[in-house]
């Protein structure tokens, strides 16, 4: 079900019923995320290939960082340019607490979001008011300062080399993230954990008020939403599962690279909601699952590969001129109307 | 972002101080944030016309520099004439940016920003991979015309290369020549118009299209004049103008979307703090701008010359 038609059903229906409704709904979030990673755990026992399994972490560190940009950009309408800021900042924050300080992993994972949401915050408190164009721009301004701050601080982030040395992986409570299939559970966990969570925010009277201010934020002030401070939790939020995703980057590649902040990190974020879609939940995820095969694929077969994904975006954004998902679920309710005017 | 205060983040306070002491390194350091920040004005003025008149913001404008760049060192390998080569430069993205706007920027507009930034983000990457694979991937220079290959300039002790006061010099009539036409000639008046009330200029029997192409035609030929300029005394590399258009987009930024004032003093302001700012923080002269951006904006949302627009 899309969140437009939830919200068109939730109006037409009385408010004990909505109610029961949501809770029912919430029930069917939680057990599709229990399938779902049910499905994606005993992945190993059948295929033993290692590129799969290594395909999928790279889907969930991306993927938390799409859908969370979504959050922003299909939730909010607000369009952040530097939201892979938060990425690089999620693993260059955790690989820096794991090599310095020997800290449990659990321990640097909470710290590092915690260092995130204050970043988020102070660079949030700055953004959210400007206007989308300014907003875009200040977000990306951001990012390349965040960015150009990670090149030039060689002693503590090792500048362009990156954080090397790998980082440690000490077990805990029995979890070996040194272990291949340890650390491929332990990221769809996360991923699903992470994108129920972000599922509950989108669904939640937090959610429509979000919703509202992408519509019309001036009408949303007028009935006594503080619009500001709305876009500021939002952005705090979805720069804490950003983060996430780039935790989950830093633990597979066992380091940080400038690369993981720079900006194009946040055009392929922006260019993968495009191409899911930015209407459904599920959508950048979809997105990011179709641009790492299409990465894949073509960096196999050519090196010129940013022509191969010009074209590609430009036939989203000129051709189809919405994502896939959007694409989909549009196309399917125009065949159930279709189907319901026949018989 | 945390913790700045580091001591071991370089900072060099010494050599920004002795500098500033010294005309010699005074003359000196002025004229190269000069160069940057006239370069710098060119691309970002064609940026401020293309978001006033059309209302896009061109995320591919750093293409057009590029593409300047390597033109007019492709001419020059050619015909040896340096003239020629900036013609060539200068005509040849004009014409790009026509066609760019008409075949595809046009099929956008009233497209949410999202789009538009796509179709851009698309176009940056087309054209980065079609520079390397007609001029390969590393890194080239044109060189210094023979007729510029003379002594420096001395003044008050520092070394000022004749090449950059002529570059100097065409930026500088590049903004007269804008700043008038704009405001005293008729095309200039139906562009300001357009910007206003295309509607209403459109029912007055204008066309439309043609101004956007050319406005677009405009920005483009200035990135790609601003590239050839630029041709002889940088490097060029498939990927040069991105960090011009970021650059490019922090000035119009700070100086106020569509204001063209506001992008020559925005331009020189960044010009100097780079090249002073390499003196004093050698590693952190882009953190600089990008904190003088965020300072501005604090205080002025709409920039120092910007209007509030929607």
């Amino acid at each position: 079900m899309t969140e437009l038609q939830a919200g068109q059903d939730g109006e037409a229906l009385s408010a004990p019923r909505t109610e029961a409704r949501t809770q029912r709904a919430r029930y069917l979030d939680v057990s599709i995320a229990l399938v779902a990673f049910a499905v994606l755990a005993m992945l190993p026992l059948f295929f033993s290939s290692k590129a799969l399994l290594d395909f999928v972490i790279r889907c969930s560190a991306f993927g938390l960082f799409a859908t969370s940009l979504n959050l922003l950009v299909g939730y909010t309408g607000m369009i952040s340019f530097g939201h892979g800021m938060f990425f690089g900042l999620g693993a260059y924050g955790y690989g820096l607490i794991m090599q310095r300080t020997g800290v449990p992993i659990p321990v640097a994972f909470v710290g590092t979001l915690l260092i995130t949401a204050v970043v988020a915050a102070v660079i949030g408190a700055i953004c959210v008011r400007l206007k989308e164009i300014y907003f875009a721009f200040v977000t990306l301004a951001f990012q390349m300062l965040i960015h150009s701050t990670i090149l030039s601080w060689t002693s503590l982030t090792g500048g362009d080399q990156g954080l090397r040395g790998g980082i440690p992986r000490p077990i805990f409570l029995g979890i070996d993230l040194a272990n291949h299939v340890h650390l491929y559970v332990m990221s769809c966990a996360l991923l699903v954990l992470g994108l129920l969570l972000m599922r509950q925010i989108a669904q939640s009277p937090f959610g429509y008020t979000l919703r509202m201010i992408r519509d019309n934020a001036t009408r949303a002030s007028f009935i006594g939403i503080d619009v500001w401070r709305a876009r500021l939790t939002i952005f705090v939020l979805a720069a804490l599962f950003a983060s996430t995703g780039g935790i989950l980057m830093a633990l597979f590649v066992s380091g940080a690279y400038p690369e993981f902040a720079y900006w194009t990190i946040s055009g392929e974020g922006i260019f993968i909601n495009m191409l899911g879609g930015v209407t459904t939940f599920l959508g950048p995820m979809v997105g990011t699952v179709l641009l790492l095969i299409l990465n894949d694929t073509v960096t196999r077969l050519t090196e010129y590969y940013g022509i191969v994904l010009g074209i590609v975006i430009l036939f989203f954004a000129i051709g189809l001129r919405k994502g896939l998902m959007d694409f989909v679920v549009e196309w399917y309710a125009q065949r159930r109307h279709d189907a319901g005017e026949r018989g | 972002m945390a913790a700045r205060r580091n001591g071991c983040f370089p900072v060099d306070l010494d050599a920004l101080t002795g500098c500033l002491a010294s005309p010699a390194c005074l003359v000196t350091q002025t004229t190269s944030g000069l160069i940057i920040g006239m370069l710098l004005f060119l691309v970002a003025v064609g940026l401020t016309l293309i978001f006033g008149v059309l209302k896009v913001v061109n995320f591919s404008h750093g293409a057009f520099y590029m593409f300047g760049a390597y033109f007019a060192m492709t001419a020059y390998q050619f015909t040896g004439s340096f003239a020629l080569a900036m013609l060539c430069g200068a005509a040849g993205t004009a014409l790009l940016g026509l066609v760019f706007e008409r075949v595809f920027m046009s099929r956008v507009y009233g497209a949410d920003v999202l789009m538009q930034l796509l179709v851009c983000y698309a176009f940056v990457l087309i054209f980065d991979d079609v520079v390397r694979m007609v001029w390969g991937p590393e890194f080239k220079s044109m060189g210094m015309p023979a007729a510029f290959q003379v002594m420096p300039l001395l003044i008050a002790g520092g070394v000022v290369p004749p090449y950059y006061l002529l570059l100097i010099g065409v930026a500088l009539t590049m903004a007269v020549i804008l700043g008038l036409g704009l405001s005293r000639t008729r095309i200039g008046k139906v562009i300001r118009a357009a910007a206003h009330n295309p509607g209403m200029v459109s029912a007055l029997g204008i066309n439309t299209g043609l101004i956007y192409g050319g406005v677009f035609a405009l920005g483009g030929m200035l990135a790609g004049l601003a590239g050839a300029l630029a041709a002889p005394v940088r490097s060029l590399t498939p990927g040069m103008g991105f960090s011009v258009l970021i650059e490019s987009f922090i000035v119009t930024v700070i100086g106020g979307m569509g204001s063209i004032l506001g992008a020559l003093i925005a331009a020189l302001l960044i010009g100097l703090i780079r090249s002073f700012g390499s003196l004093g923080f050698p590693l952190f002269t882009e953190g600089l701008m990008y904190l003088f951006m965020v300072i501005v904006l604090v205080a002025r949302p709409t920039g120092l010359f910007g209007k509030e627009v929607a």
